[in-house]
This record gives C-alpha cells, sequence and structure tokens, in this order.
C-alpha cells in the first residue's frame, strides 16, 4: 500500500511535467494548426542553456530564469525564421520542418556539449518526506506542483481575462476577420509560439534533472509522453492537456514502479493507441466548433 | 505564385509513371541498373563496395517509404522500428537455422506482419496523429529489446552468424550485389505496382478521399495496403543492415534514422522511385563526408553530429524552397522565368 501511495504520489508531479509538456503542444496546436515535434529539442536546447550558466555562475536560479527567456527567444526563432514560411495546404509539412529543426538543434547541441548525459542539479533535495512511515513528496515535487501550478493560472488568466489573450484567440479562430479588426494576426502568432516554447523550456527544466541527466535526445520520451497526454486530453483543449498529462504520469509510474522502468516506452505506446483508436478526439472533444 | 504550389509535395511531376516517363518499361530501367552496378563492383575497392552495397540497403527502404508518404500521403516515422523488426528477425532466424534465404523471407514476413497491425491503426490516423503515433513505434525499439533481454540481448544486441561468399569473389563485391538484387526487385515490384490501378488508387486516396470514396475505392483498404508493402520494403532493408553489419543493436535504429529516411525521400521528392535512389545516395554519402570534414578537424564530437546538422538544414530548406524535392528545381526555375518575361 504504501508503494502505491508513493508512486501515486511520484505519478502526480511526473504528470504535471508532461502536463505542462502537453500545454505547451496545445498552444501551438490552437494557434497554429501544428504539432510542434521539435518542442523536444528545444526545451533540451534551453536546458543546456541553464546547464551552462548554472556552470559558470553557481547560480541555479540564474539558470533557470535564462533557461526560460531562451525558450522564448527560441520559439520566436523558430516561428519568425522558419514556420512562418511553411506551406500549410499539406499537414505533412508542418510536421516534416519541425522533424528537420529537431535533427539541426540535436545536432548543434552535440558538436558544443557531446553526446553523453551530463548530470544536472536540483534546486530542492528529492528525498520524500515521511508521514507515518510511507514516503508521499518531496521539496522538489512541491516545487514542481508550484512551478506548473503558477503557469497554468497565468495561462488561464491570459487567455481568459485580457486583451492580449483575447487577440490571441481571435487571430487562431477567425485569422481573417481578426485582421479587418486590426488584430496583428502574425504578431498573436509568434507571441504563441513564444509562450508555448516558454512553457515547455519549463517542463524541461522541471523533467531532466530527475532522469539521466542532459543529453541532445533526453526529451525524446518525455516528447511521446507529452504527445501522448495532449492526445488523451484533445490537443484543442488547455484543461485535457493537464488532465491528461497527469494520466500518462500516473500511468508511467505504476508501470515502472510495478512492472519496470524499460516498460514505460511501450505503455506509453499502448495508451497512445487504445485512445486514438478509441476516441481519437480526445476524452475533451465535445464539441465540434472551436469554442475558444 | 502560391496559387500553383498549393500541393507542391503533391505534384505530378515527380511522380514515376507521369506521361513523360511511360515510354520506357520500368523492367529496362532495372536491367540498366543492374548492368551498371554490376560493372561498378568490378572497378571500385573494396570499401567503397560495401558502401554500394549500404546504399542498395537504403534504397530497399526509402524507395518503400516514398511509396507509402509520397503517393499515399501517410508520414511514417516508424519505419526505423519496421527495418530493426527485420534485422533482429534474420539474426535470430540465422543463428538457428542458419539458413540465409529462410531468413530473409522470414524477415520480411514478421515485418510485413508487424506492418500490417501498424497499417490497421495507421488507416484511422491522419496527419499529425500518425506522425505521432508513429514516433512512438521508433521510440519503443531501445524499450522492447531491454525489456525482452533474453531473446534480444538488450543494448549489445546479437551478432549475425553468416556462411562466407563463394570463394572466387570478395566479400564486399558479394554483398553489394545481394544488396543491389534485392533492392532492385524492390524497386522494380513497386514500379509495376504504383503503374497500374493500385498507384491511381493510392494518389486518389491522398488526394482527396471523399471523391476516392465516390469513386468506389476503399479507402482504409488502400491504405493498409499502402503500408504493408511499404513495411515489407524495409524488412527486407533491415535484413540487409543485419546481413552487412553482422550484428544487430538498437543502437543501430534510433529515431535519427527515421528522420533520416524522411530526409532521403522529401529531397528526392515525395513519391519519386528516382528520387528514392538520390535520397539513399545521400543516406550514405553525406555522413561519410561529414565524418571526413570530423577528422580533418580533429573534432570527434563534429563527426557524427554534422550529418545530423546537415540533414536537418536540408529537410528544412528543401521543404521551404522547393517541397517537390530536389527534381523539381528545373521545372520550378523555368515556371519563374515564364512569369516574369
Amino acid at each position: 500500500m504504501s508503494e502505491f501511495i508513493y508512486l501515486t504520489f511520484d505519478g502526480l508531479s511526473r504528470g504535471l511535467v508532461y502536463a505542462a509538456f502537453a500545454l505547451a503542444l496545445v498552444l501551438i496546436w490552437r494557434a497554429a494548426r501544428i504539432v510542434n515535434f521539435a518542442q523536444g529539442a528545444m526545451a533540451v536546447a534551453a536546458v543546456y542553456v541553464a546547464y551552462s550558466v548554472t556552470n559558470a555562475t553557481g547560480s541555479y536560479w540564474l539558470g533557470f530564469v535564462v533557461a526560460l527567456l531562451a525558450g522564448l527567444v527560441l520559439g520566436v526563432t523558430v516561428e519568425r525564421v522558419v514556420m512562418r514560411f511553411v506551406d500549410h495546404s499539406s499537414p505533412l509539412n508542418g510536421v516534416v520542418v519541425a522533424l528537420g529543426l529537431v535533427l539541426i538543434i540535436q545536432g548543434t547541441l552535440g558538436i558544443i556539449y557531446g553526446n553523453e548525459y551530463l548530470p544536472v542539479e536540483t534546486p530542492f533535495s528529492r528525498d520524500a518526506f515521511e508521514v507515518g512511515g510511507v514516503a508521499m513528496l518531496s521539496r522538489y515535487d512541491l516545487f514542481v506542483i508550484a512551478a506548473v501550478g503558477t503557469v497554468v493560472v497565468l495561462l488561464t488568466l491570459l487567455f481568459t481575462r485580457t486583451a492580449v489573450g483575447l487577440r490571441m484567440r481571435a487571430a487562431a479562430f477567425a485569422p481573417d476577420v481578426s485582421r479587418l479588426l486590426g488584430v496583428s494576426v502574425g504578431g498573436m502568432l509568434t507571441l504563441g509560439w513564444a509562450l508555448a516554447a516558454g512553457v515547455g523550456s519549463l517542463a524541461g527544466m522541471l523533467v531532466v534533472p530527475t532522469e539521466l541527466g542532459v543529453h541532445p535526445t533526453a526529451m525524446d520520451v518525455v516528447f511521446i509522453s507529452a504527445f501522448a497526454a495532449a492526445v488523451v486530453g484533445g490537443l484543442d483543449s488547455p484543461i485535457g492537456a493537464v488532465v491528461g498529462g497527469l494520466v500518462v504520469g500516473l500511468l508511467l509510474s505504476y508501470v515502472s514502479g510495478y512492472i519496470d522502468v524499460t516498460v514505460a516506452p511501450m505503455a506509453v505506446l499502448a495508451l497512445l493507441v487504445v485512445v486514438l483508436l478509441g476516441r481519437p478526439g480526445g476524452l475533451f472533444s465535445s464539441s465540434k466548433a472551436r469554442v475558444a | 505564385m502560391t496559387a500553383i504550389e498549393a500541393r507542391p509535395a503533391t505534384s505530378t511531376k515527380t511522380m514515376p509513371g507521369a506521361p513523360r516517363r511511360r515510354r520506357v518499361h520500368p523492367a529496362i530501367v532495372i536491367v540498366v541498373g543492374a548492368v551498371l552496378v554490376v560493372a561498378l563492383t568490378y572497378v571500385l575497392p573494396p570499401f567503397r563496395n560495401y558502401q554500394l552495397a549500404t546504399v542498395g540497403a537504403y534504397f530497399c527502404v526509402t524507395a518503400g517509404l516514398t511509396v507509402l508518404t509520397g503517393l499515399n500521403g501517410q508520414l511514417s516515422l516508424g519505419h526505423g522500428a519496421l527495418m530493426a523488426t527485420g534485422a533482429y528477425t534474420l539474426a535470430l532466424s540465422q543463428n538457428k537455422w542458419e539458413n540465409l534465404p529462410l531468413s530473409f523471407a522470414l524477415a520480411v514476413l514478421v515485418t510485413t506482419a508487424v506492418g500490417a497491425v501498424i497499417g490497421l491503426a495507421a488507416a484511422r490516423l491522419r496527419g499529425p496523429y500518425l506522425a505521432g503515433l508513429t514516433l512512438a513505434v521508433a521510440i519503443v525499439v531501445p524499450s522492447v529489446t531491454s525489456t525482452f533481454d533474453e531473446t534480444f540481448n538488450s543494448d549489445q544486441g546479437l551478432s549475425v552468424m553468416l556462411n562466407p561468399p563463394p570463394e572466387q569473389y570478395p566479400m564486399e563485391q558479394w554483398q553489394a550485389w545481394l544488396c543491389w538484387a534485392a533492392a532492385l526487385i524492390v524497386v522494380l515490384l513497386l514500379a509495376l505496382l504504383v503503374r497500374g490501378r493500385f498507384g491511381r488508387d493510392l494518389r486518389a486516396v491522398r488526394d482527396d478521399e471523399t471523391a476516392a470514396k465516390l469513386a468506389g475505392i476503399n479507402i482504409a483498404r488502400t491504405q493498409v495496403l499502402a503500408f504493408v508493402v511499404s513495411a515489407a520494403c524495409a524488412g527486407v532493408a533491415g535484413a540487409l543492415f543485419a546481413y552487412l553489419a553482422q550484428s544487430v543493436s538498437p543502437g543501430a535504429f534510433p529515431l535519427t534514422l527515421s528522420l533520416f529516411l524522411l530526409m532521403a525521400i522529401v529531397i528526392g521528392g515525395l513519391g519519386s522511385l528516382f528520387g528514392a535512389l538520390w535520397g539513399a545516395l545521400l543516406l550514405v554519402v553525406l555522413p561519410t563526408l561529414s565524418q571526413s570534414v570530423g577528422e580533418h578537424a580533429g573534432s570527434q564530437r563534429l563527426e557524427g553530429n554534422l550529418a545530423l546538422i546537415v540533414f536537418g538544414v536540408v529537410l528544412v530548406v528543401v521543404m521551404l524552397a522547393a517541397p517537390g524535392g530536389l527534381a523539381s528545381i528545373p521545372s520550378r526555375i523555368s515556371r519563374l522565368i515564364r512569369r516574369n518575361r
């Protein structure tokens, strides 16, 4: 029983990271109708930036902030330099270009840092508190919950309570009408990419220390897990992304705990197959038209 | 400009079987190709022959993938995993029975069966969903080999027992012949297949599913068949890789392999079998070049990673500038000139 409780908390903490990453995918999907397959590689790039800054200055938090900024900048760059010029008449094109970016980013990181796992420190201890002899959450888990919670709240406020958020939704929903009404549709798209890449690098910062360390391909499996999370929730639904992330996190935690860590990717694949074949729109796709 | 280029990846200009190319029967091209390859193997030094053999192996899978992605519009990132299936089947069968033809047949059969399973799922998925699912398939390979390590020996992989080739031929020459024999047979079959009704169905489904359905085409069946055919090709390629390397390990089939295959078919022009040949050639030439650049610069990090960057840049640039592939560039330029006159 105590193992079950521990695995549940571990799964929820992991799930929140997947949720953040899935949220980044959903942000771009809603803004541009592209699944950003380069999200994982972009996040790894941001983590490497943090690694360099932290090593140079000795401050984790400076590295953390710089990584988030690097994520924003990378998102803007990718949108302005590459994605803007992709011909969207076939959905394949965006995917192929994103995969090209994956190769470029991973190759560049490999040249700069080498293809080995570099250890990354955590700002807080990962030893779990014990309540009545049962291991539950660690300080790091609390940090993850706080960070992802803050992001979710801020994004919700942005999209529902501010003029910029309204413009972003309008630009995605009806680009032509929005343009006539004076909304800078291209600008909103860039902003969407920047936000998504920022959230993605936050997820990368949170997840990489809990695994083997930072490596150019460190986020490949995380990307698939987050993609599964986004699909479970429906690519259009931010709430779905959070719920999907928690589902995937719990699933992976139980599978790793009760069977073996190596089985985890297979569990993700199985989940993807079941959801895609059973309910391709995701669990939260109630309405056909996009409401928000 | 945009009106004409609205469906560049599907431009009929680069398709095999377009009127311009239909005059030559594929069998003739294949025979000429076979003669060329045999002649080449007598001229080239052993290491180049080995590389030639690798090109042949790559050609099998790129040809199959270009039919699936280019002609049928299904993007698969799982072909690296399918190749791994073929390679492991060959290794297991070879180590048990030491009968190469039997092992090849089994490799193709097993990969085809796996492809059918993925294809059944894929037929219900579109665009990014399909890409995501097949990406998951590609990532699952190391996980499978570690979980069932008694069979697959996890990261170390398996070595492949092979009988030496007939004495009068050098090893590498024999390898090149075998790989190219397989490649040319695969490509001939594919070319004959896409010339006929099946090829028309593939394109019809890709371009407009509703119209295809109205024309009496069974969409799901066509898509599954396309995936099965393409998987069989990947199985041949995987078996050839195991045969060439005389070993198999998950490290030989990373996610980047699937991305490389994608680059190969994009650069040659999606849907073009000739393009698949150019792509296969680049898959061997570019890493070799970048490795020699790396050695020249004395940087080990450069050696492996420069190829990644080059492939990535090529993929992005071709996709942005000439989505029809390199083969479409002359016609695009002439169109530009005509418009500006």
